[in-house]
């Protein structure tokens, strides 16, 4: 019997979608509207100084690397499943697209983290 | 030869923006945003590998009107997203039978949406006690 490559990907859906419901909409409230607009947060929440501090901390490190991959696992195969759903493309060729796309985003995830050093 | 030919009901090509199939597509739409935050926080590594400078132009972007109103749709996508998931949950998940009766849905959903309320609360309470 040819087995499916579908749960896979199932895997970083589910736990992608558990952590950006538990959470993503803080995340996006303090680092994309209060930092920015200086609105319950100082200028330094996000200064240079400091995101390099916690870019460099293993446990730091280790948090950005899970929050951006398992949001982009997640997103693409929602994304996948939509398009494939909406018969947007052969199916071959959405799962290239999109999972492709989260593969190149993973590395560069890691090549920036490994720059970053410690 | 004959080849087999099977009828293939024809779908409207915009099935999915009419009711009730839009919720599914709304639903769906919340990977959208999530991804759009990951690729905004993964810019933000990459600038911050860069050097001090790149960082401060990713920092001023972030101030930027199109950046705000982005992320304005990013939290409704990710409350969205939050609502929703725990809506899916308990019907992906086996029956979970406390004391010989299963747990109705909505209880899951509830204490989902609970969790979530008390993450929230708790990380923007870290954020700003902890903030120089």
């Amino acid at each position: 019997m040819k087995r499916s490559i579908a749960p896979v990907f199932w895997l970083p859906f589910g736990a992608g979608g558990m952590l950006a419901a538990l959470i993503g909409p803080a995340l996006v409230l303090l680092t994309g509207l209060a930092a920015p607009t200086g609105i319950g947060l100082t200028n330094n929440f996000m200064s240079f100084a400091r995101a390099m501090a916690f870019a460099q901390h293993p446990l730091g490190k280790l948090i950005l690397f899970i929050v951006i991959v398992l949001f982009i696992w997640h997103g693409a195969e929602r994304i996948y499943l939509t398009l494939r759903d909406m018969h947007a493309g052969a199916k071959f060729s959405l799962m290239w697209i999109c999972y492709g796309t989260a593969g190149v985003l993973t590395l560069i995830t890691i090549g920036a983290l490994a720059t970053i050093g410690s | 030869m004959s080849r087999s030919r099977p009828y293939i009901r024809p779908v409207e090509t915009l099935w999915w923006a009419r009711s009730p199939y839009l919720a599914y597509t709304l639903r769906e739409a919340t990977g959208v945003a999530v991804l759009g935050y990951a690729l905004v926080l993964l810019a933000g590594v990459v600038c911050l590998a860069t050097g001090e400078r790149a960082y401060d132009v990713w920092l001023d972007f972030l101030k930027s009107p199109w950046s705000l109103s982005l992320h304005v749709l990013f939290l409704i996508g990710m409350i969205a997203h939050t609502w929703t998931w725990f809506r899916i949950l308990p019907k992906t998940m086996p029956r979970l039978v406390i004391g010989g009766r299963i747990l109705p849905q909505i209880r899951i959903t509830a204490g989902g949406v609970a969790v979530a309320a008390a993450s929230f609360i708790l990380i923007v309470f870290v954020a700003v006690w902890t903030q120089p």
